[in-house]
């Protein structure tokens, strides 16, 4: 049958099972639009900015698993996404990321709202195309599919010129897809994976190390049962938060630079780290040289890239999908005689030691508003229920710290990119993949500001969305850098002017409540709870003096933590001390 | 150490882009880049020369590989292989030199590919060390211009070939 461009690109949206698209109109993409205007089964959701689309569709895809979808048009609607691909793509998120382009007879021109999208953001996404001929199309949609959620997913991005979409051919659905220099090795090595599960019985002070690769593979399940059987403790880094239960005996939290005092003790005297779906970057190691120095690696992922790139030594590479690797050596294992809880008596009880030493803590006050009271709170009231999204700084490792996740995909967060903006459209893609869940955006009051359009977006959708603003009217994170190393000189990072954001919230169309005393924090929370209908904004005015502990200085090595006033009299910094990575 | 490094790839637009773009971005170097198509006009091949140690090396090899365009990559380090390259070279010798010259070039079985009042052009080809050599020799006659096209490498019969072929 012979269709347009447009229509063979929705028709192969649909045949992929796409159900939602986040997206933004513009010149090049009307013959798209026109299509969509009267299809049923796909809803495209208008955001307000191409930023917020992509990030949508990334919150979109973390929650649901599937591929998130976003169309925007040429230029500036195309380089408006550039951050959300490669938030993405950091984090490995399978998004699909279709852009208008001008006519092919026009690229290269300096025409209108041309921008050479499939350069800028070739460093950015796992693959791209530019579709010169309509005959390609339907294949290229199939592939890019493909490529963004097979092996270790990511962003993959189509340029659609004008004339190919307003064009028209013969439409073919490929039923298979076969791309000769791509193949993913989603099977361990036999060999490999019995070396594995040797170290994990020779070793005595074992330590499991879980990232995104837990929660992309839905390894959960492996995971947990390797953990039990081998009793082995369990660190997760930001992006394996839910990975692994947070409330389980052997969780000891996140680690890295504010990580838990235990997971990073027990890293650096471990004798074998089995990462899993990690990729050991510069926040979870500290000083390479100084990380986890006795201990031999176990380091499993699906991106042969991954392993080696900053660590030195890996005793056993395990390159495959988690899930496969760790049924694999959980085979292995199960043949063993070995008496796992005599052997790791002393192990745990060392580990339950250094939990008790230096627990995560804050000091509340009665008076003002402690950061951490808010997210703990959140916590207690959700049941560690809710999906929880993140902005940037501060706000973010609070969220990391205080909240316990227990089921993966609950956790949305800018771990690797490190994106302010991100966690306020995220939620509202998260609503719509899961529109029976709690949603809760922690953010701060500087990341809010960076994507607050999108309250539009979440008022005309009826999204009920509860974004925490935990308002310490500073760039928190930077601000506790320069407190503790550039001499308190707070450059640029007060903001002064903050918006009264419950009146924002509510020239929006949106709820708008205020908690300024320790007391109006749980009625704000159940008050927010109460609406099903539309967004909430919750501003938590609270202490700005309030930093995130324990801290891992950059280039320090991961057991060289400084901690709160509290427990040790508070040490100024030397910066020179540091060698800064 | 340097490494001579084929990589088979789709012959498409944009992929020579990927391949510097990985290096530049990754902060590997690259030493000298040769690309043509093989006898399957679907595919070019690539013959790059970078330095490196071991661990960039693998990661070189290894990101390359990762990159959805490559088909196959070869480090020539562990495969016993033949390189060559080609240079040519004008030089414009004093009347007195050139038959010196001259006799120079053919004894590094150069070639003369055009011939002036003034000056020669020479061709040659061979690996790094006798074009390094022929070169130094060159220098008192005075060098005008000087182009080479970067090394291509093959493998010897009997070791890992490179196959135009997927090998899965």
């Amino acid at each position: 049958m012979k269709m347009s461009g447009a229509e063979i690109l929705v028709e192969c949206l649909k045949r992929e099972g796409v159900k939602h698209i986040f997206g933004y109109p513009g010149g090049v993409v009307l013959n798209i639009f026109d299509i969509l205007y009267d299809e049923k089964s796909l809803e495209l959701i208008l955001t307000r900015h191409e930023q917020g689309a992509v990030h949508a569709a990334d919150g979109y895809a973390r929650v649901s698993g599937k591929a998130g979808v976003a169309i925007v048009t040429s230029g500036p609607g195309a380089t408006n996404t550039v951050t959300g691909i490669a938030t993405a793509y950091m984090d490995s998120i399978p998004l699909v990321v279709v852009t208008g382009q001008v006519p092919t007879s026009l690229i290269g021109n300096d025409a209108f709202q041309e921008a050479d999208i499939v350069g800028i953001t070739r460093p950015c996404t796992k693959h791209n195309f530019l579709v010169k001929d309509i005959n390609d199309l339907a294949k290229t949609v199939r592939e890019a599919f493909h490529i963004a959620t097979t092996g270790r997913p990511g962003p993959v991005l189509i340029d659609l010129p004008k004339d190919v979409s307003a064009g028209s051919c013969e439409f073919i659905w490929p039923e298979e897809v076969k791309i000769r220099s791509y193949n993913p090795k989603y099977e361990g090595n036999k060999w490999q994976m019995k070396q594995a599960a040797d170290e994990i019985v020779k070793a005595r002070k074992p330590v499991i190390m879980a990232g995104g690769g837990v929660i992309i593979s839905d390894a959960s399940k492996e995971l947990k049962q390797l953990a039990e059987l081998g009793k082995i403790p369990v660190t997760m880094t930001l992006m394996g938060l839910g990975g692994f239960p947070g409330t389980h005996k052997l969780s000891m939290g996140m680690l890295g630079m504010h990580g838990t005092y235990c997971a990073n003790m027990a890293v650096q005297n471990a004798d074998l780290i089995i990462g899993i779906g990690v990729r050991f970057d510069d926040r979870v190691t500290g000083r390479t040289k100084d990380f986890a120095k006795g201990a031999r690696i176990v380091h499993i992922d699906i991106d042969p890239t991954s392993i080696k790139k900053t660590l030195e030594k890996v005793e056993v590479p395990v390159v495959g999908d988690v899930k496969n690797v760790l049924t694999g050596i959980l085979k292995n294992l199960k043949e063993s005689k070995e008496q796992w809880g005599a052997v790791r008596k002393a192990w745990l009880a060392q580990i339950e030691k250094w939990k008790s030493e230096k627990p995560l803590e804050y000091e509340h006050d009665a008076k003002i508003i402690k950061p951490q009271f808010v997210v703990e709170k959140i916590y207690e009231i959700t049941k560690g229920e809710a999906v929880i999204c993140t902005e940037v700084g501060q706000n973010q490792m609070w969220a990391a710290q205080f909240y316990k996740y227990d089921k993966p995909r609950t956790w949305l967060s800018s771990g690797g990119l490190g994106t302010m903006g991100y966690g306020f459209p995220a939620a509202i893609g998260a609503q719509i993949a899961k529109p029976g869940a709690t949603v809760f955006d922690i953010a701060g009051d500087g990341s809010i500001q960076m994507n607050i359009q999108e309250l539009a977006t979440a008022v005309i959708n009826k999204l009920p969305v509860k974004v925490a603003i935990l308002n310490n009217r500073y760039l928190g994170m930077v601000r506790q850098w320069q407190e503790l190393f550039f001499n308190e000189r707070y450059s640029h990072t007060n903001l002064d002017v903050v918006p009264d954001f419950v009146m924002v919230a509510e020239a929006y169309g949106a709820a708008g409540l205020r908690a300024e005393k320790p007391e109006d924090v749980e009625p704000v929370i159940r008050e927010a709870l109460k609406i099903k209908n539309r967004p909430v904004f919750m501003d938590f005015v609270v202490d700005w003096k309030e930093k995130v502990y324990p801290m891992v200085p950059a280039g320090a090595a991961i057991n060289e933590m400084i901690f709160g006033e509290k427990k040790d009299k508070k040490r100024k910094f030397d910066s020179s001390e540091l060698k800064i990575a | 150490m340097k490494h001579t490094i084929s990589v088979l790839v789709e012959n498409k637009f944009g992929v020579l882009a990927r391949i510097s773009g990985l290096f530049s971005g990754r902060g590997f170097n690259i030493e000298s880049l040769s690309v043509g198509e093989t006898i399957d006009p679907q595919i070019s091949i690539m013959t790059i020369i970078t330095r490196g140690d071991d661990q960039i090396i693998e990661q070189i090899t290894k990101q390359l590989n990762k990159l959805i365009d490559v088909i196959k990559v070869i480090d020539f380090m562990e495969v016993e292989h033949v390189e060559r390259e080609m240079v040519l070279i004008k030089i414009a010798p004093s009347k007195n030199d050139r038959p010196e010259a001259l006799r120079t070039a053919e004894i590094f079985r150069g070639r003369i590919v055009d011939s002036g009042h003034k000056t020669f052009t020479i061709e040659i080809t061979g690996d790094e060390k006798k074009i390094e050599a022929f070169v130094e020799l060159m220098k008192p006659y005075n060098i005008i211009e000087f182009v080479r096209t970067g090394k291509v490498a093959i493998a010897r019969e009997g070791v890992k070939k490179i196959s135009i072929k997927n090998d899965q």
